[in-house]
């Protein structure tokens, strides 16, 4: 393809070929404290290719796909190509990865020991997380946990964090600017703008951690904590994992071990503040 | 192109120890696109590979031993379902490759649940496969129809607990089709694997893959498929499959089949002609990127797949109809 980046992110590395300059550049900026491997092999090829045959020029238009696509993936405007690329990695591990359980979490580390959080899209997990890595934890991703299917340690996939609405204020307020990628306004989801993790984030991007805590956050209700029984975590993650079924006993194995080792709870709270003191306190006493 | 270096690596897997990255990088993604990743994992030798390959390599060799476990799972669910029925059950394509241990089976990429079973008994096997769980796909009573009337299978089933889809066939190629199989001597023929299911003699398993290939479809994922049949091809009798492919009407087809063969993954010193080149040209059109390349050749396979099907009237009432359904070529 005529444009093209090769960058690593935790344990994978990504080869995206694009038809436009632009989305190139911009992952070039925004990663540029990741390792980059020009030319080198990938685990994985992304491909942000002309929506139609006259899309490249005439309201250009992104269809996303790669090793592993959709075929009824919706096109995407230029303009948010740097979502697309994005997307398209994600697409890709979530579809193709098979070295670890991949469970759709967010997860921070401190002391060598990681806290979880799992939950639908809008649950606060990636905010959440956000915030907690520029308070003294280590961010290791804000989309994927990557569960050791021998060692039972998390891994880090810490790609940019994608910040939502109104997680973009609440962000901005405390990252500066050039941690900060342009505002993608009016995406399927909503404005969409991404933060580059701190640098401790990035460099330790290999290294792993035992999990200690499990939460199912949940924002825009009145505080309330419970607890969360084996059973019920065991088929809440089942149904957050991508790559669940793929893995077979594997997967069945990791899986099973986590659930009884890790503590787990769901929490609901009003405000982020809330849920970063329900967070600490529950740290404090389970972890 | 990187189709020609996902055939190389196929015909003599030690010729990947020349590959630079960027020729890994094309190589693994023509693999991926063709469904043949885990053919080649399995192929290529592990210690001649570099570090970033091999765990590549190796979730695709696991890929394709859970494609196994499935199809085979399947296909004991199906012989279930089908204990008590009166005739045959033949497992075709990837499942009985991997059921019989053929090397045809090796890393393959298994989709459906391919049985054939006598047309008189079609009703018999629909009701108690319909009784153990399995469901319609197919709501549009054009697309029923269709099937029902004109095609070689029933509309496709799919099991509302395990989301597995089966094919039922009752012969190779839909009746609209030039030639018409002798699917009483397939079945007559048939070797039984287990108790209760069965697969093609050597030599219909060679006609039943040459037919799918170069009789029916528009070449996609072509590259498979030719090496199904290279692989088949090794435990076909030569003069047997020769008669064989004449009862079954399609002895060109089945010659032009192991010329093409030969040609991409065996010696390569046979003669070809100009359509067997037009042909490999389809086959090979996939880039360093795995996207197709060659779009108006493929367009023509494409037209040239419905052409094959059906008689030229019939083919425009189809094509209309689909149309105004909504359906575009891709």
């Amino acid at each position: 393809m005529r444009h093209q980046i090769t960058l690593k992110i935790g344990p994978a590395t990504f080869r995206i070929g694009s038809a436009w300059r632009d989305p190139i550049d911009r992952l070039a900026s925004l990663y540029a404290a990741y390792p980059m491997l020009p030319g080198g092999i990938a685990d994985f090829s992304v491909r942000l290719e002309p929506a139609g045959p006259l899309r490249q020029w005439l309201r250009p238009s992104i269809f996303i796909t790669g090793d592993h696509g959709l075929a009824e993936a919706a096109p995407m405007s230029l303009r948010h190509g740097l979502l697309a690329a994005e997307m398209g990695m994600n697409l890709q591990m979530a579809l193709g990865w098979r070295r670890h359980l991949l469970i759709h979490a967010s997860s921070v580390e401190k002391d060598g020991r990681v806290l979880v959080m799992t939950g639908e899209s809008g649950s606060g997990k990636s905010t959440l997380a956000a915030q907690l890595g520029e308070r003294g934890w280590r961010l290791m991703g804000d989309e994927f946990a990557l569960l050791d299917l021998a060692t039972g340690q998390i891994f880090p996939f810490p790609r940019l964090v994608s910040l939502k609405n109104g997680a973009i204020d609440v962000l901005s307020a405390e990252v500066p600017p050039d941690r900060m990628g342009p505002l993608l306004a009016n995406t399927a989801k909503g404005d969409i703008r991404h933060l580059v993790p701190r640098g401790g984030a990035i460099d330790r991007m290999e290294e792993g951690g035992q999990p200690a805590l499990l939460l199912f956050p949940r924002f825009g209700h009145a505080a309330d904590r419970r607890d969360v029984g084996q059973a019920e975590v065991f088929m809440r993650l089942t149904q957050a994992s991508t790559n669940y079924v793929a893995l077979g006993e594997a997967g069945f194995l990791a899986l099973s071990r986590l659930v009884q080792r890790v503590p787990a709870h769901a929490i609901d709270f009003p405000s982020g503040d809330d849920a970063i003191a329900m967070i600490e306190a529950l740290w404090e006493e389970r972890a | 192109m990187s189709a020609a270096l996902l055939v190389r690596a196929l015909r003599d897997p030690a010729s990947v120890a020349a590959l630079n990255a960027a020729g890994w990088n094309a190589l693994i993604a023509a693999a991926r696109a063709e469904r043949l990743i885990g053919t080649l994992a399995v192929r290529v030798d592990e210690g001649a590979v570099p570090d970033a390959v091999r765990p590549i390599l190796a979730d695709a060799r696991r890929d394709a031993e859970r494609e196994a476990r499935q199809a085979l799972w399947e296909a004991d669910r199906a012989a279930l379902a089908l204990a008590d029925f009166d005739g045959p059950v033949v497992l075709m394509k990837g499942t009985a490759y991997v059921a019989a241990g053929l090397r045809a089976g090796d890393g393959r990429f298994i989709g459906d649940l391919d049985i054939l079973v006598p047309r008189a008994g079609m009703d018999d096997v629909e009701q108690r496969l319909i009784a153990a769980g399995w469901e319609w796909v197919k709501e549009d009573p054009y697309d029923d129809a269709y099937y029902r009337q004109w095609m070689h299978e029933l509309p496709p089933l799919i099991h509302r607990e395990r989301d597995r889809m089966i094919d039922v066939h009752h012969t190779i190629l839909p009746l609209t089709a030039r030639p018409r199989p002798d699917a009483d001597a397939m079945l007559a023929d048939a070797v039984p694997i287990t108790e209760r299911l069965y697969m093609l003699s050597a030599e219909d398993r060679v006609c039943h893959a040459v037919a799918h290939l170069l009789a029916d479809g528009d070449l996609a994922g072509g590259l498979r498929n030719l090496w199904d049949i290279y692989c088949l091809l090794a435990d076909a009798d030569p003069a047997k499959l020769a008669a064989r492919a004449e009862r079954h009407g399609i002895a060109a087809q089945v010659r032009q089949a192991r010329r093409l063969a030969d040609g991409l993954y065996g010696t390569g010193r046979g003669r070809v002609g100009m359509w067997d080149r037009l042909v490999l040209r389809r086959l090979l059109a996939r880039d360093g990127w795995g996207r197709e390349t060659r779009k108006l050749l493929r367009f023509g396979f494409y037209l040239r797949s419905h052409w094959l099907r059906m008689p030229p009237l019939m083919l425009a009432r189809h094509l209309l109809t689909k149309w105004r359904k909504g359906h575009r070529p891709a």
